[in-house]
């Protein structure tokens, strides 16, 4: 049969020479081998007191963006729901009344806005469909829980904090992942 | 009654009772393990007769190896202790004769004893590793060497028994 | 004429065998940690880290843990069996500890006290003989746990134990021929005069190392334990403490036997190249008994550098291994021995 690769190697299937037999040279080649693997270098890090740095293109646990005065962007359009392939995006939308400008940056806000973390795949669509950079990919795990219905993370667990009341947290939400660029 | 005495004392009670023991628990494991007690005190009793040898072989060959087996061969035929196996009177009644020669036996034996030095301890050297290899070696060199031919047959044949299906083809 | 003994002396040899018994639990219970950690290095990882400094309260942390989970005793099992098991496997692991000469003299209180337990004229052989009672209190649990598993790992352990020790009696009667003695303390004094067992006895030595293996249960013949075909092997249905003491005998008897290795091939507490009686009687103990400790850490690492090497055994190749490579071995190395002496008369 024609190999597709070179990788495979032939079992050589030779009757064993004495000093095979022995084993004793075999052994201590293999312990010679352990041997080495104390003075190399060990991969493992400390993890809560040391974190290794994510990538660039991490995409972690999902967020509802603000604008600089602290308004929602999200206006439920549902794109991001619609473009969500593991369907985990569910919004209830309506409209701002007057005298709610300043908590909603459009006429049309999300009532309710819930991600199921059990279903949602961190693909990122929900972040390449949305219109006005409302929902974006932030740089956490989500955490475990004890409950399957703790998963399904609503408006509250989702939006970004204050920037104005509470910058620090702010800025530590939003973290260093590049922005996506919204005209 | 020194020091001497007690231990021997306490060790003939632990042989005897425990030997008791072995023949009347139903648990053919328990036998077993009660053998084993019976063994350990009488190489108490070994030592005692300053046989630290005769002793601690005695520990190795039977407690450490043959009991091995016997609770090997009795753990593998999982006996339980519902399970007696002979309830034929006849039988039961050999046995009860039998014992009760070997019983008769021991007690001429036991009442020719001289009772006055019932405990001796460090007394006679024959069970020094060094005594024994040179008795063994020079005053009974032949049953020695027959008793090893015995031992030579003995293993041939478990190799016969062990290679029969092959021998057979 | 026991009773005529030294009142001091009784007390003497009490404060030794409680000092040898503390000092080989706390050595054994530093082995656990000492086998994490250097499965850990071996493996480039880093190993328990966390309970105290560089993880050195691990042991304590993992004897808790054992201590505070619950006893389950099966309901079919014979009780008194089921706790005797590793009641017996832990007696004797502790108690070959008592004939090994773990150092020189030493002078205290105007005292010449030796530091071992008791110098029978049969040293050796009283080890080989607790040695082989080792195997009760494993296969008396394995049975009383009344289970198909624990009952093979029992019979497993049984067979491989009475198996390897054959070939350890005779390799060890190869030694006895050189040394002409069977107390250990006796044989100590002739390598510190002349060289060590192991120039005599090298291959003597390989199989004794090799059964020494077998004897404790250590990979590659740890079979008794054999977690992908028997569960947990001897000890599937202990729990809590009872299964600490089984997993802790295995450390125990790790000790011993690099003790014993150390002391019949290695020197005992002999320093190489080094008098020394030249030195005060006390501070020679001193490096004696640190001699021979660092002889034993060598050998513990080499029983878990193998363990980390080596894979498990197949039961047949256990069983090859043992009775017809090791055994024809250690014979033939008894017959060159017997003929070498004979030839060179020593």
């Amino acid at each position: 049969m024609q190999a597709l690769t070179n990788k495979a190697k032939q079992v050589n299937r030779a009757p064993m020479s004495f000093m095979e037999k022995l084993y004793l040279p075999a052994i201590i080649k293999g312990m010679m081998i352990t041997f080495s693997h104390i003075f190399k270098k060990k991969p493992t890090i400390n993890y809560p007191e040391k974190k290794r740095p994510f990538s660039p293109v991490f995409r972690g646990l999902q967020i509802l963006n603000r604008d600089e005065e602290g308004r929602e962007n999200c206006t439920a359009c549902g794109l991001c729901a619609v473009a969500c392939p593991a369907e985990a995006i569910t919004m209830e939308a309506a409209e701002r009344q007057p005298g709610e400008e300043h908590l909603y940056k459009e006429e049309k806000y999300a009532a309710k806005y819930e991600i199921n973390m059990l279903r949602c795949i961190f693909c990122g669509l929900c972040e390449e469909a949305c219109p006005k950079d409302a929902i974006y990919l932030s740089e956490t795990f989500t955490p475990a829980d004890y409950q399957r219905k703790q998963f399904i993370y609503s408006k509250n667990d989702l939006l970004i904090p204050h920037p104005k009341e509470n910058e620090e947290a702010y800025l530590k939400a939003l973290g260093n992942r590049p922005q996506k660029q919204t005209l | 009654m020194n020091l001497t005495s007690i231990i021997f004392l306490l060790l003939s009670l632990m042989a005897v009772g425990s030997s008791l023991m072995m023949i009347s628990s139903k648990s053919p494991v328990h036998s077993v393990l009660w053998l084993i007690v019976v063994f350990f005190a009488i190489s108490g009793h070994y030592i005692l007769l300053n046989a630290q040898f005769l002793a601690i072989v005695n520990i190795i060959v039977y407690a450490g190896a043959i009991m091995v087996l016997f609770l090997f061969v009795v753990m593998l035929m999982n006996l339980n202790a519902e399970t007696e196996p002979i309830k034929n009177y006849r039988l039961q009644l050999v046995g009860i004769v039998a014992g009760g020669t070997l019983l008769l036996i021991i007690i001429y034996a036991v009442m020719k004893i001289d009772v006055e030095n019932l405990v001796e301890m460090k007394v006679g050297d024959a069970g020094l590793i060094k005594n024994l290899g040179m008795n063994l070696f020079k005053n009974y060199v032949l049953p020695f060497e027959i008793s090893s031919v015995l031992f030579l047959s003995a293993m041939i044949g478990a190799v016969v028994i062990g290679k029969k299906d092959e021998l057979s083809k | 004429m026991m009773l005529a003994m030294d009142f001091a002396f009784l007390i003497e040899k009490l404060i030794l065998i409680v000092v040898v018994v503390f000092a080989s639990l706390g050595i054994a219970m530093y082995t656990t940690f000492a086998e994490r950690k250097v499965a850990a290095i071996l493996q480039d990882r880093r190993g328990p880290n966390r309970a105290g400094p560089f993880g050195l309260l691990q042991p304590l942390a993992d004897g808790m843990k054992l201590f505070f989970k619950e006893e389950i005793i099966p309901n079919f099992s014979s009780k008194t069996l089921f706790i005797l098991g590793p009641a017996l496997a832990m007696l004797t692991a502790c108690m070959t500890s008592a004939v090994i000469p773990w150092g020189n003299k030493v002078e205290l209180f105007g005292r010449s006290i030796d530091l071992q337990i008791a110098d029978v004229n049969i040293g050796i052989l009283y080890v080989f003989g607790v040695v082989s009672l080792g195997v009760y209190g494993i296969m008396i649990g394995a049975w009383a746990s009344n289970n198909k598993f624990s009952l093979m790992g029992g019979l497993r352990a049984a067979s491989q134990i009475i198996s390897y020790e054959l070939a350890m009696g005779i390799s060890m009667i190869a030694l006895l021929m050189v040394t002409g003695t069977l107390s250990l303390k006796e044989m100590v004094v002739q390598q510190q005069h002349g060289y060590w067992n192991v120039v005599y006895q090298p291959l003597g030595f390989l199989i004794f190392l090799i059964c020494a293996f077998a004897e404790c249960n250590r990979t590659p013949f740890d079979l008794p334990e054999a977690e992908n075909e028997l569960i947990g092997g001897y000890h599937t249905e202990y729990s809590s403490m009872k299964l600490g003491f089984y997993l802790f005998s295995e450390y125990i008897n790790m000790f011993i036997s690099s003790v014993v290795m150390a002391t019949l091939f290695f020197g005992g507490y002999d320093l190489p190249f080094f008098d020394e009686s030249t030195l005060a009687p006390n501070i020679a103990a001193i490096i004696g008994v640190a001699a021979l400790m660092a002889k034993v850490i060598a050998f513990i690492f080499l029983f878990m550098w193998v363990r980390w090497t080596i894979p498990r055994f197949r039961y047949d190749q256990l069983m090859h291994l043992g009775w017809r490579i090791l055994i024809p071995l250690a014979l033939f190395n008894m017959l060159a021995t017997g003929g070498a002496i004979l030839y060179f008369g020593k």
